[in-house]
């Protein structure tokens, strides 16, 4: 149907432009495999050239950042005995960057701290090489991730992409599947965090997309598997659990076979209390109220996990009622949403959790609010960037993501789903003026002595109503889905 | 023609999509901004100290860094205006004493950000070829992925770090006034680009032949005032240039700090050129000789060193001068020439001064592994016009961007340089493969009446499309097979068997490969030009 639609459409409009998306259909017409290939030489690129700036806490001592962090677990967890790993020994000081994400991200650290060792034994030895800082051991840390992000991230799109558009003989658009890559494996704030903040994001994410695709061939199994092996990477991949939980559970009443114990038991809990400037609710809000005057850390946990599960409690109901493909991917997205903007201790770089699945739905959404959500989690991680002296590549890949979105197929897609063309036209104008004015300012003016993180708090309180708006958005596309749904199965019935 | 009709449309819609190439590729030239830069940018950051703290009589005389200022003088008044903003970006970057060796991040990203802006000249002259000439949308697109991504200009200007992209850019301008039947306009582009740099000085016979054949051949008094108008255009921009050194007396100074033929015969990474096979039969006759029991004296100055005195570095064969050089180049360009004279047509330009650049690179004295850009860049206008050119264009600028490794050695880089020529390598076989191929998928979204357009437009083409679409051949593959041998020989299979025994033998091993290339493209091209009606 959408193909007649454009024939009819076509003799009316016979501009040009047509002719640049013929030219990029029949540039991408070898399928998806040469498209990927394509596209994930210049999505390495990409984190190559990123990967030659500089990466968090460079040169200050006595902490350093996320990189000394990084390493020293390689330190530790090369020289010590696996049972010293997580205790606080004489030989390992748990306050100078103690490992604290689960035993997959230790396991990770030891097999790259076994490369560290063969090629630059100096960068891992034990206390010496705190604060390890040559231009070889740098180019070694970025390549272990850059080689993780080859081995686990790209595979995982690759076979999400051909589970999504149905294998190498799909019937869609050649142009629109490249474009689909593209977008997922050309997120920016990936590339930015793992590349140029250095942290290792694509191993957690790349095992979950594994997970996303695997549940939509149906291999539940094989989703289990990689999805637990995400949560042993990051426990922020509980962030998804709902979802998964939702989806699996609810395809599970369908078939009577409860093999999913293993998933339930996950329980997404988070502990903490927020400390950085983050576009979510607490953060936002504490402007007004001062949530950490007015409540006990107690209740405040008590109250973000209810505030939590209730944004999260709808999509996942409508998993477990109407469990569908493209609903999960939106339980995904949903549950994600739900966690950064309610649960507690929350950093900038958990935005990259809702963004994998907005990306992944970049078919599904209107272009110009996926490109909003993709400009908005940049600038939310535009201060943390800066610290890092990240500027220039986040301005590359800031300009470079708009492009994405102009390219011929983002091109049409924003056009498909314009709704209002005014309306838009305006919303994202205003957002544009808006984020260049956040931008300038931050870079160039001080801020008053009285209140230091003025901009911060402007900058997250401007993506925390974005943001908020799409959590609304989705929850009711979502539902909206299972009306269709419903709608369509009645029609059957009659 | 369909394209007159609707002129407006049609401008704004390849101004955009070429704008949206341009986009991406100024993204990755950002990102590249800390990478490895050569001295070559010493050299720069020196001749903005020098054009702003000196008067101008000083310029080509200075010698305070060893880098002194060797371009022609426009190129010095644009440091000069470039200086200008330096100096109110960092004053020490312009300072003739402090600022030498200086590199702060100022420093860089000025010089970085100078060479991405400069890059916008190259992009004029690709909009202007492709507005007024009759490419089809497909051919025009190819040679935005041809000349905006070219990864030789990214690797050269943007890491390397030179002022390719802004010269190419002219050279583009001045084919595209050519090739709009406008000579004039394209000598004089031509002129300046000379007093840029005078490099480009190889194609200057061909742009002689052609304008005097088909700018002033036109009947005694018409063709002698044209003359007389082309000479005035050439003559007032070479015043403007070296006037004020002419005023000041200096024309020996300038012209012997332009031309130091002290240099070698051979960079001290062999460029891939007909040289090469010379020193190499030359070692390979004096080992003969030698094992024959001959007693041949070893050369005192030597290749591999780098090092080239003035004693001949050749055991047996004679020794080659720049004079040498000049006539083989002459000689090389000759049939081209016939070829202009007798016909000259203006589709064809930018394939003779590709040609003659190739002459240039192949034949030349102290030829840089960087000037093989020089004919790369402009064949990318005429790489889509068959299926030979294509597949020929293929090769050729494979080779020519694998020739540019050496440049950069660190291992930082390596992933980089590796992965723009994969790059490059795929976007060319997807695009030929586009362009030479109707699938049946292709079809079905063009619509019926653009079909008729189109091979209207370009009905060359159409013949191909019987053949089965683009492929470099049998021979073509082995030779890429062989490239990639090469390259893992030099990187890991050399250094682990080898260790540090024979350090020349990867360079020597790339020169010699990619020579070969080179050479039959040489003649191929030579073949077509004859060939051509």
């Amino acid at each position: 149907m959408e193909k007649e639609r454009k024939k009819v459409q076509k003799p009316k409009r016979e501009t040009e432009s047509n002719n640049l998306y013929d030219v990029s259909c029949s540039f991408f017409q070898k399928g998806i495999m040469g498209s990927f290939l394509l596209i994930s030489i210049f999505g390495l690129l990409l984190r190559v050239s990123v990967s030659l700036h500089s990466y968090s806490g460079a040169g200050s001592p006595p902490k350093f950042g996320d990189f000394e962090a990084q390493r020293h677990w390689m330190e530790i967890t090369t020289n010590l005995p696996i049972k010293d790993w997580y205790s606080n020994t004489t030989y390992n000081d748990l306050s100078y960057w103690g490992l604290d994400y689960p035993p997959l991200t230790a396991y990770q650290s030891y097999f790259h701290g076994l490369i560290l060792k063969y090629f630059d034994p100096n960068s891992v030895s034990l206390f010496t090489s705190r604060g390890h800082e040559t231009h070889f051991g740098k180019l070694l840390m970025r390549w272990t991730v850059l080689s993780s992000d080859l081995l686990i991230f790209f595979p995982a799109v690759l076979y999400f992409v051909f589970v999504y558009h149905g294998g190498n003989r799909s019937s869609g658009d050649k142009s629109d599947v490249a474009w689909h890559i593209a977008v997922i494996l050309l997120n920016p704030c990936l590339i930015l965090i793992d590349h140029g903040h250095f942290q290792y994001n694509c191993i957690s994410l790349g095992l979950t997309l594994g997970a996303v695709a695997a549940v939509l061939s149906r291999k539940n199994l094989l989703a289990c598997v990689l999805f637990c092996l995400s949560l042993n990477h990051k426990q922020m991949s509980a962030y998804y659990a709902p979802a998964f939980f939702g989806h699996l559970f609810g395809s599970c009443l369908r078939r009577k076979n409860p093999a999913l114990e293993v998933l339930s038991r996950l329980a997404p809990f988070e502990r903490g209390i927020y400390e950085d400037y983050v576009a979510n609710f607490w953060c936002s809000t504490s402007i007004l109220i001062k949530w950490k005057r007015l409540f006990t850390t107690h209740s405040l946990r008590l109250v973000s996990l209810v505030a939590t599960t209730l944004t999260f409690l709808p999509s996942m109901i409508q998993q477990i009622l109407a469990p569908s493909s493209k609903g999960f991917l939106y339980g995904l997205l949903n549950s994600s949403f739900a966690f950064y903007l309610f649960s507690f201790q929350v950093h900038e770089k958990s935005i990259l959790l809702p963004l994998l699945p907005a990306t992944l739905l970049a078919m599904e959404l209107p272009g110009v609010h996926s490109m909003l959500l993709m400009l908005c989690a940049l600038l939310s991680m535009f201060p943390l960037l800066c610290r890092d002296k990240l500027v220039v590549p986040y301005m590359a890949l800031y300009a470079s993501s708009i492009l994405l979105y102009l390219a011929p197929s983002g091109r049409r897609h924003i056009k498909k789903h314009l709704p209002r063309p005014m309306i838009t036209f305006s919303i994202v104008t205003i957002h544009f003026v808006c984020s260049l004015t956040f931008h300038i300012i931050y870079l160039t003016i001080r801020p008053p002595e009285k209140y230091p993180y003025l901009f911060e708090a402007m900058i997250m309180n401007f993506c925390f109503s974005h943001i908020l708006g799409f959590t609304v958005y989705t929850n009711a596309k979502q539902w909206m889905l299972s009306r269709q749904i419903f709608i369509w199965g009645q029609r059957k019935e009659t | 023609m369909e394209d007159q009709r609707k002129p407006e449309k049609h401008k704004t819609s390849t101004t955009s999509s070429l704008l949206w190439f341009f986009g991406i590729s100024t993204c990755v030239k950002l990102l590249l901004i800390p990478s490895y830069h050569s001295t070559d940018f010493e050299v720069h950051r020196n001749w903005l100290a020098i054009t702003h703290s000196l008067p101008l009589d000083q310029w080509y005389i200075d010698k305070t860094s060893p880098w002194t200022l060797d371009y022609p003088p426009f190129f010095a008044y644009f440091e000069c205006i470039l200086s200008f903003f330096a100096h109110l970006v960092d004053p020490k970057m312009v300072d003739l004493e402090k600022g030498l060796n200086y590199k702060a991040e100022s420093v860089v990203l000025f010089q970085r950000l100078s060479v991405i802006v400069c890059d916008l000249v190259l992009l004029y002259g690709v909009y202007r070829l492709s507005k007024n000439f009759s490419m089809g949308f497909k051919e025009r697109v190819l040679m935005w992925v041809l000349v905006v991504w070219s990864p030789g200009l990214v690797i050269v200007d943007h890491m390397h770090f030179q002022y390719n992209g802004f010269l190419l850019g002219l050279l583009m301008m001045s084919i595209s006034y050519l090739m709009e039947g406008r000579d004039l306009m394209g000598g004089f582009i031509f002129a300046v680009l000379l007093c840029f740099k005078h490099l480009f000085a190889v194609a200057a016979p061909v742009y002689f032949v052609y304008l005097l054949r088909h700018y002033c051949w036109k009947g005694f008094v018409k063709g002698f005032g044209r003359i007389s108008v082309l000479g005035a255009v050439v003559v007032a921009v070479f015043a403007a240039a070296y006037g004020p050194f002419v005023y000041h007396g200096q024309m020996q100074q300038v012209i012997s700090r332009m031309f130091p033929f002290g240099r070698g015969l051979c960079h001290a990474y062999w460029a891939p050129n007909f040289w090469v096979f010379y020193i190499i039969l030359d070692k390979g006759l004096a080992f003969l000789l030698r094992k024959l029991g001959l007693n041949i004296p070893v050369p005192a100055a030597s290749f591999t060193g780098g090092l080239v005195g003035d004693s001949s570095p050749f055991a047996i064969l004679p020794q080659v001068t720049p004079l040498t050089t000049f006539i083989m180049v002459l000689l090389a360009l000759f049939p081209c020439l016939i070829k202009i004279w007798k016909n000259p047509q203006p589709r064809s330009t930018a394939r003779w001064i590709a040609y003659a650049y190739m002459c240039g690179f192949l034949f030349g004295w102290h030829v840089h592994e960087k000037a093989s850009l020089h004919f790369v860049i402009p064949l990318a206008i005429v790489a889509g016009n068959s299926l030979e050119d294509a597949r020929h264009y293929f090769l050729l600028s494979i080779v020519s961007c694998y020739s540019l490794f050496p440049l950069l050695y660190e291992a930082q880089e390596y992933p980089i340089k590796v992965l723009l020529l994969l790059l490059h390598s795929f976007l060319m076989w997807h695009s030929f493969s586009a362009l030479f191929t109707e699938d049946a998928t292709a079809k079905a979204v063009v619509s019926a009446k653009k079909t008729d357009r189109q091979v209207g437009l370009k009905g060359s083409s159409s013949d191909f499309v019987g053949k089965g679409g683009f492929h470099v051949g049998w021979i073509g593959r082995c030779y890429l097979f062989g490239l990639l041998v090469v390259e893992i020989w030099g990187q890991f299979l050399h250094p682990y068997l080898l260790g540090e025994k024979l350090p020349f033998v990867p360079l020597l091993l790339i020169s010699i490969y990619c020579a070969l290339e080179i050479m039959y493209s040489w003649i191929w091209q030579l073949r077509q030009i004859m060939v051509s009606t």
